[in-house]
């Protein structure tokens, strides 16, 4: 790779200070570090990934809606965790994070429970509470979640 | 208080650790260099091993293997603790920063507050630097080398990031600082010829029935790919390939990046023991970094379903040609070097 082939595709490092560093050669044949703003090719990789979590959320939402699961189950996917990863973050038993996978059980939880799962998930008790009124698919903004 | 520390990015964090904090003692070594003596370059595709459901490649060897093996060959002295208690974790790194000691932490992306969202993955194998706390003792400075700047972090934050619990494994506050620095560098010349044969050994020695590892992994991964379309059907095969795609540029800035990396080296290896015929090699290598490139972005035209994209087949066939060109290049390295 020259270095002026070296990719500026500013996609997910906006607003950050985080930069990818790419060593590549200049005319006479040496190699030199170039900050990299990032890849097209990367992105979609990463676009692809996180589309594929939003199609399985929208389907958990659906279930949500319909009350077959409870809202814990759609924050579990969007947030990227599974229950014994949860369980581990948040100081709460496994076998209460699966039983506050149920709609119902979940209905009947206290805030302190919630409010330990909601930080290891990264949101707040009010969003875990609730899935959002759109499809996650229909959503340009990625973020899953406050900066916490 | 902050410790004097220049903090300079680099392509690779465990890498970009070590070059800083063996420049605050007085050694300025570039990235590629740390990097080739620690004869970092390596592929891995294990079909068994899954990360959230996908299998995991990747380009380099093991996250911790770098840090230790460079120290030790340069001479320093240096030191690693785990802790089971999270508060006398923070105590020790406090007082290592009251010594004036920077200290090299583990970390998992989740919580990373300075990372992009998006790059927040249950990942528990970043490396970050302490350089500095404030004065009540609720913020510390930290030298990331995927930052362009220092950057800060709450002790609480701090606290979570190194005890961030499963994903690739859980975190036990692993801290690590060069407690002695050598009065100098022994002779570099003879070291860094050892890593180039130590590097070719670890791409090419395996035998054929260990698929998954060297110079092997990338024929495995490629008859692994040709598997995927009908096996998985286009969705899920298209997530597997943007997987490698992700782990080959991204998760530890990847394969092209490491080639590139690696030619980088081989350039200064050549200065350094004067022989030409490493540039030449140089050259080489960053010919297959190209083809890498060219593999991830063929790949991204079939997982964004584009018009024009190639078949599973013919990334797979453009896999096996890097495989063999890797094998030649490091058969062939390894006898130049002798």
């Amino acid at each position: 790779m020259k270095v002026d082939e070296v990719p500026q595709d500013l996609k997910f490092f906006k607003g950050t200070v985080i930069r990818d560093l790419s060593y590549a050669v200049d005319e006479n044949g040496n190699y030199k570090a170039v900050q990299s703003d990032g890849w097209a090719v990367k992105n979609d990789a990463l676009q692809v990934t996180l589309d594929g979590i939003a199609e399985e959320c929208e389907e958990i939402r659906q279930q949500v809606l319909r009350h077959e699961v409870s809202p814990l189950a759609y924050h579990l996917r969007k947030g990227l965790m599974d229950e014994g990863m949860l369980a581990d973050n948040s100081g709460v038993s496994k076998r209460t994070v699966k039983k506050l996978m149920d709609f119902d059980h979940f209905a009947e939880a206290d805030d302190d429970t919630l409010g330990k799962i909601a930080e290891a998930l990264r949101i707040s008790v009010e969003q875990l509470k609730t899935v959002p009124d759109q499809s996650p698919l229909t959503q340009t903004d990625t973020n899953n979640g406050n900066r916490i | 208080m902050e410790i004097e520390f220049e903090h300079r990015p680099a392509a690779h964090c465990e890498n970009g650790v070590i070059c800083n904090m063996l420049r605050h003692y007085g050694f300025d070594l570039p990235e590629p260099l740390v990097f080739g003596l620690s004869y970092g370059l390596f592929f891995s595709h294990m079909p068994f091993v899954k990360l959230a459901g996908l299998p995991v490649t990747s380009y380099r060897t093991f996250p911790g293997v770098l840090f230790s093996r460079v120290t030790r060959m340069l001479g320093f002295k240096m030191h690693t603790r785990r802790f089971l208690n999270q508060e006398k974790a923070m105590k020790a790194l406090d007082q290592k920063l009251a010594e004036g000691i920077p200290v090299g932490c583990v970390v998992g992306m989740y919580y990373l507050p300075y990372m992009p969202i998006e790059y927040r993955f249950p990942f528990n194998g970043h490396n970050i630097c302490i350089i500095g706390r404030s004065d009540d003792g609720e913020t510390y400075t930290v030298s990331d080398p995927n930052a362009t700047e220092k950057v800060h972090i709450s002790r609480k934050d701090l606290q979570k990031v190194r005890f961030t619990k499963g994903g690739t494994y859980p975190l036990l506050g692993q801290m690590y600082w060069i407690e002695r620095a050598p009065a100098q560098l022994p002779d570099l010349k003879p070291l860094v010829l050892k890593a180039i044969g130590k590097n070719c050994w670890y791409m090419t020695s395996q035998p054929s029935w260990l698929p998954y590892f060297g110079v092997n992994g990338i024929d495995c991964l490629a008859k692994q790919v040709r598997l995927w379309p009908a096996k998985y059907g286009p969705r899920k095969a298209g997530l597997n390939l943007a997987q490698v795609i992700r782990m080959l540029e991204e998760i530890g800035t990847g394969g092209a990046g490491f080639r590139y990396m690696y030619g980088a080296f081989l350039q200064l290896a050549a200065k350094m023991t004067g022989r030409e015929v490493l540039n030449d090699y140089s050259r080489q290598i960053t010919e297959i970094g190209d083809k890498w490139r060219a593999f991830a972005a063929d790949a991204a035209a079939i997982f964004k379903h584009r018009a024009e994209a190639p078949t599973y087949d013919q990334v797979a066939d453009q896999l096996v040609e890097i495989g063999k060109m890797e094998r030649n290049f490091f058969t062939s390295l390894k006898q130049a070097i002798k």
